[in-house]
């Protein structure tokens, strides 16, 4: 059966969605990132696991990892990288496309981001309170007892906004975002 | 110095205290801030995981408010999350062509337009440093703070991946460290200061968030840190807030406060600590703050015990050390 | 007389033939081009039976020119000229068009391809006719040769030539010869010692009468050309009368000033202020480092002075130079070692057991700074566990983008001797092993069945940050185990980063002194990677060892030896010739402007002063044509490139453009089959 060239196929759409890419074909495997990693020992693949995947063409596979979902954008794999793939910019594509297709088994992260960007798409600033409120009663209803007293300090020292605020220009922003959707839908 | 400021979302309110301890220093740093109008939300790291036009978009909108404070073409962000967003789009619209063309496209909805160079964007610590300066800080300091162990904790986004021609090393950083010196503060290298807090982590897997939080206040109290100082929002967060928790949930009984730098070069430089928004921290600083003002002594390089004796070998010359 | 002219269209397989028409190619210039005699196709022209094609030609139809479309001259000029040469005819009587990398290579049409195959052959038809007999010269070639480097190369040429009995200048910049192999305590995969290998060759280089040991000198100016170069010697001053010293070494016990000798010892041990690098240096004179010396920094001590017993040191001792004529330079002037701190997360310079490969092999070596004892920075303790981290500024992009060849072996080595004297756990840290030569491969199972444990990961941070149990204490290798797939923390006392191997600091300004290049990454450049690599492009400087590339002892002293042959051939040969493609400035043209004197790229135009004129030396000229443009007077003329043979062949090209193309004969396109 013919393989999909490395230009095509999956490995070429996770290339061309992602500025600097093309260095993803000259990766040997070296295994900085996955050795860099803070979070790698929990997810379910290393970055460079990862990218052994996309060059298997394994797209499932790889959509349905949590890890890009564990990375934290430390950059520490990008800075070290001996062939200078940008690896963060990469996970952030896989995110994009795990959401676009909804393959991610995990939602705790994609709704996590959502929400954060729900308020932000109505009020044009984050609005903690709201995100922390809605994403813990759908993914961790106890564990707002285990922060209560956290949440009690931060009201009492004045560090929690009760309400959202909002920006003039929404009206403007409004059509910015829709606009930038409907191009990248395009695209 | 005049720069066009952008607070980012946390400066609001989250972090007050770091938005007012900035305000207050700048008058004496000589730092004139002005604020970008009506500026939105840059993201964070949380658009990016959806959809990439938009998420430059939202970021360029900003961009473009700057621009209309005339006459500034540098744009401090004292959020490292913030500063990094605010770079990264600012480098893509020169280099990469069909994503700046469908932002561009985006903005033009709302009469607003940004081409990529057009503004220098610089974190507040990269101003304090280079063009405030330490001797500057040094001169100004009128409370040094002697006999206090601080740990710089710069986080991963000030200094990586590192777009810009070497502000800092990307693995092993020292502005923050020299501005602590030059206040007097006795420097407590940590080897964690530039590894990441672990941003939103707390909030997609408890043992991952707590975990990565644990390495960096342990490290910081392995040695003897009596204080730590961050540069972001998030960081602080991070690890004042969420200490407790993490506390609970090894085990653990770490008492570490953690401010804001531009708090404590607000304190050297004489100023209240209720001006700086000192007393916000969920961790009590007030024990550890209570050390400034003690004996006088010689402010040192903090190092984990070394025997030295002569048949010790010779350390080989470290490269550009100032 | 209307010459001759043979044409010869090459099919070169099917890399001409596959889109130029050279059938009917060779039909049409021998129907259409004025004196053609003969035109032939052929598929390989460059075979022998192509060029006896153009050989029976010369020699039954009288050919007075040949011209050959074929591939670029730089592949076979030389060899189309060989073939008229034998033949009789003069070799400069011939000319080459390009039809594959001009036509065939960068086409995508055929008939396109064709006729501008046909506008070439024209033109080289037309240039052929105007050209001349040209006749090549000869330069003598001085039998001295100058080796510059005195490690185990330069040591390998020198000997190999000096045998021969031809005398050789070796300039060494440091106090003695010997180089990095000298500060090795065994080499891999014999486990041979060293300096017992080595010292033998540099013994023989110290008395052997027909070298002349220069060292503790650096060249400081060259001028010349192949056969004839002129080299400016500085030897530095010792600040010891080498006619004096007997080499008792008592200055250097009585030196009272310690320092860190951070060339040989790689900083990791000690020498006195006045110092022989290591106790078997050739030659044995000691030598004052002045920037250390009590005496010159502040006036006081003279402790050597007041004990030497033969009256050697001399303080007032000023540099000397010396003025050498050879005929040959070999340049074997080595490699330095990546500086580890510019990789701060492996913590060279900050964490107190992170060490350097030089570092490790001083230490290892009995005669260095712990005696043979592998020990931890407290100079005290031995290590229970050794990590070895692979790949150390090489293989990456942001430091070296190449291998360094010799890491993964000499990391072998270094974990056999950390098992030999200390029994340690020793892990190797990879991203391949690369063991390709003789015996190698075979030393990799040895150190597998030492018990060496490999680990395959790009180390990604060396830390004394302890998190987990057993940690505490221990520097943390932090790695992925890609073959495992899991990360990994390994706990050790001591880490030893294989850096890469680097061109010298200033290998740039000696590649410009010797009128040869660097390449991107700072290696000389060979005149061919694959087929030449001891030779450079500039005739008569020869480069070999580690700074035409990272390798190993058994290669640097095979180029040694390679280039030590390449000079007696040109000895042995005694003269060299002097090609005739140059520029010749006519006298009686000459107004004496000199405007060309510094525009000529290779120096070699000089002023007469005495007749007025501008003068170009034959033998450095390279007929690049850049002062024949330039005369204002026209007083330049360049062999094989006139302004005769140049319009001729402008006029050819343009064959179809001007009617009757210029000579009478009608051009007929359409009755030529495609």
């Amino acid at each position: 059966m013919h393989e999909p060239s490395r230009r095509d196929g999956f490995q070429g759409e996770v290339i061309a969605a992602t500025p600097g890419g093309e260095s993803l074909l000259t990766c040997i495997q070296c295994g900085t990132c996955g050795g860099s990693c803070p979070s790698g020992a929990d997810m379910d693949h290393t970055p460079r696991q990862l990218f052994a995947m996309i060059n298997a063409g394994l797209r499932q596979d790889v959509l349905h990892s949590n890890t890009p979902w564990y990375c934290v954008s430390c950059y520490y794999c990008t800075v070290r990288c001996p062939k200078e793939i940008p690896i963060t910019e990469l996970m952030y594509t896989l995110k994009r496309m795990a959401v676009r297709e909804g393959a991610y088994d995990d939602s705790k992260a994609p709704d996590f981001s959502r929400t954060f960007i729900r308020w932000v798409e109505d009020y044009g600033r984050s609005f903690e309170l709201g995100l922390m409120g809605t994403h813990m009663i759908r993914h961790n209803p106890f564990g707002a007892f285990k922060i209560a007293d956290m949440g009690i300090g931060m009201i009492t020292k004045g560090r929690m906004a009760f309400s959202p605020t909002r920006i003039k220009g929404m009206d403007g922003l409004k059509r910015i975002l829709a606009k930038a959707k409907q191009l990248e839908a395009q695209a | 110095m005049k720069y066009s400021y952008y607070p980012g979302c946390s400066l609001e309110k989250n972090a007050a205290s770091y938005h007012e301890s900035t305000m207050a220093i700048a008058g004496p740093l000589g730092l004139d801030f002005v604020e970008v109008e009506d500026w939105n939300c840059c993201g964070a790291t949380e658009y990016h995981a959806l959809n990439q036009t938009a998420a430059y978009a939202l970021i360029a909108r900003n961009l473009a408010q700057a621009t209309k404070n005339e006459g500034l073409d540098t744009l401090v962000a004292p959020c490292s999350a913030c500063y990094l967003n605010l770079r990264k789009c600012d480098k893509y619209m020169a280099t990469e062509p069909e994503l700046a063309g469908r932002v561009s496209q985006a903005l033009a909805e709302a009469g607003l337009s940004y081409k990529g160079g057009t503004l220098h964007v610089r974190h507040l610590l990269d101003i304090v440093y280079n063009d405030v300066g330490l001797e500057t800080l040094q001169a100004k300091t009128t409370r040094p703070l002697k006999g206090l162990r601080v740990a710089p904790y710069y986080g991963c986004m000030i200094v990586r991946p590192g777009f810009h021609n070497g502000d800092d090393d990307p693995e092993y950083p020292v502005t923050l460290d020299r501005i602590l010196t030059a206040l007097g503060a006795e420097l407590v290298d940590f080897p964690m200061k530039a590894h990441c807090c672990g941003g939103h982590m707390t909030q997609i897997s408890e043992a991952t968030g707590f975990e990565l939080i644990r390495r960096l206040i342990k490290s910081a109290d392995d040695y003897e840190a009596d204080l730590i100082v961050t540069i972001c929002p998030m960081c602080q967060l991070n690890l004042d807030g969420f200490q407790g928790a993490m506390n609970r949930h090894f085990g653990t009984s770490y008492h570490i406060p953690v401010l804001y730098f531009t708090q404590l070069i607000g304190l050297a430089l004489g100023l209240a600590p209720r001006d700086l928004g000192v007393g916000s921290e969920i961790v009590s600083a007030k024990e550890a703050l209570s050390k400034i003002g003690a004996e006088v002594e010689e402010a040192e390089v903090a190092t984990p015990r070394q025997r030295r004796d002569d048949k010790a070998l010779p350390m080989p010359g470290r490269r550009g050390e100032g | 007389m209307a010459e001759k002219v043979g044409v010869y269209i090459c099919h070169c397989g099917s890399n001409i033939a596959g889109m130029v028409d050279v059938e009917g190619l060779a039909r049409w210039a021998g129907a259409n081009l004025e004196d053609v005699t003969v035109a032939r196709d052929y598929k390989f022209m460059c075979s022998s039976l192509g060029q006896e094609l153009i050989e029976e030609d010369i020699k039954k139809e009288g050919l007075t020119r040949v011209v050959v479309g074929a591939c670029s001259p730089h592949l076979h000029e030389k060899t189309f000229r060989k073939a008229c040469a034998n033949a009789g005819l003069n070799p400069y009587l011939m000319q080459m068009a390009s039809l594959r990398e001009q036509i065939s290579w960068v086409s995508s049409d055929k008939d396109e391809a064709t006729e501008k195959a046909k506008a070439l052959i024209s033109g080289a038809v037309r240039r052929v006719i105007e050209q001349e007999e040209l006749f090549a010269s000869e330069a003598p070639v001085n039998p001295n040769t100058l080796v510059v480097g005195g490690g185990v190369t330069g040591i390998q040429a020198a000997l190999e030539l000096a045998d021969a009995g031809y005398h050789v200048y070796l300039v060494e910049r440091e106090p003695s010869i010997g180089g990095h192999m000298a500060q090795f305590d065994k080499t891999f995969p014999t486990l041979d010692c060293s300096a017992c290998i080595l010292t033998p060759k540099m013994s023989d280089v110290g008395q052997h009468e027909s070298i002349t040991l220069l060292s503790y000198a650096e060249v400081e100016e060259v001028t010349g050309y192949v056969g004839n170069f002129h080299a400016r010697i500085r030897k530095r001053a010792r600040s010891v009368k080498e006619a004096d010293c007997t080499g008792c070494g008592v200055c250097i016990e009585k030196c009272p000033k310690k320092v860190i000798d951070d060339v040989f010892e790689a900083g990791l041990g000690y020498r006195k202020a006045i110092y022989r690098p290591f106790p078997q240096a050739v030659p044995k004179y000691p030598v004052i480092d002045r920037e250390a010396c009590t005496y010159y920094l502040k006036g006081t001590c003279k402790a050597c002075e007041k004990f030497c017993p033969t009256n050697a040191i001399d303080f007032e001792q000023q540099d000397s130079f010396l003025d050498l004529d050879v005929g040959n330079v070999i340049l074997a002037t080595g490699f330095d070692m990546f500086d580890s701190t510019r990789l701060p997360q492996y913590g060279y310079g900050r964490l107190a057991n992170v060490f350097s490969n030089l570092e490790f092999e001083r230490m290892c070596n009995a005669a260095g700074p712990t005696d043979g004892k592998v020990v931890l920075r407290d100079g005290v303790t031995t290590p229970e566990s050794i990590a070895i981290v692979h790949c150390v500024g090489s293989r990456d992009k942001k430091h070296n983008p190449y291998c360094s060849a010799v890491c993964c072996m000499a990391a072998l080595k270094f974990g056999h001797l950390a098992i030999e004297k200390t029994g340690a756990q020793v892990y190797s840290f990879y991203i391949d092993m690369r063991t390709p030569h003789k015996n190698y491969e075979e030393f990799y199972d040895r150190l597998l069945a030492e018990g060496m444990q490999f680990v395959r990961g790009r180390v990604a941070e060396v830390t004394d940050a302890a998190r987990l149990p057993g940690e505490e204490g221990k520097l943390i290798v932090q790695s992925e185990d890609t073959l495992a797939g899991r990360q990994r923390r390994t706990p050790v006392d001591m880490v030893v980063l294989m850096g890469a191997l680097e061109p010298r600091h200033d290998a740039r300004e000696t590649a410009l002194k010797f009128g040869i290049s660097c390449s991107m990454n700072g290696w000389f450049t060979e005149r061919h990677p694959k087929l030449d690599p001891v030779a450079t492009m500039t005739d008569g400087v020869f480069i070999a060892g580690v700074c035409q590339g990272p390798k190993d002892i058994p290669d640097s002293v095979a180029q040694g030896a390679a280039a030590a042959a390449r000079v007696m051939a040109m000895i042995t040969k005694g003269t060299v010739l002097i090609e005739p493609v140059v520029a010749t400035i006519h006298e009686e043209n000459c107004s004496g402007c000199r405007i060309c004197n510094n525009l000529c790229p290779y120096n070699a135009i000089t002023f007469l002063e005495d007749k007025g004129v501008s003068y170009v030396n034959a033998a450095l000229c390279k007929g690049c044509g850049t002062c024949v443009a330039a005369c204002p007077a026209q007083a330049i003329s360049g062999a094989h490139f006139s302004n005769e043979q140049i319009f001729s062949e402008i006029e050819g090209l343009l064959y179809d453009a001007i009617s009757g193309n210029g000579a009478g004969h009608k051009v007929e396109p359409a009755g030529v089959p495609a």
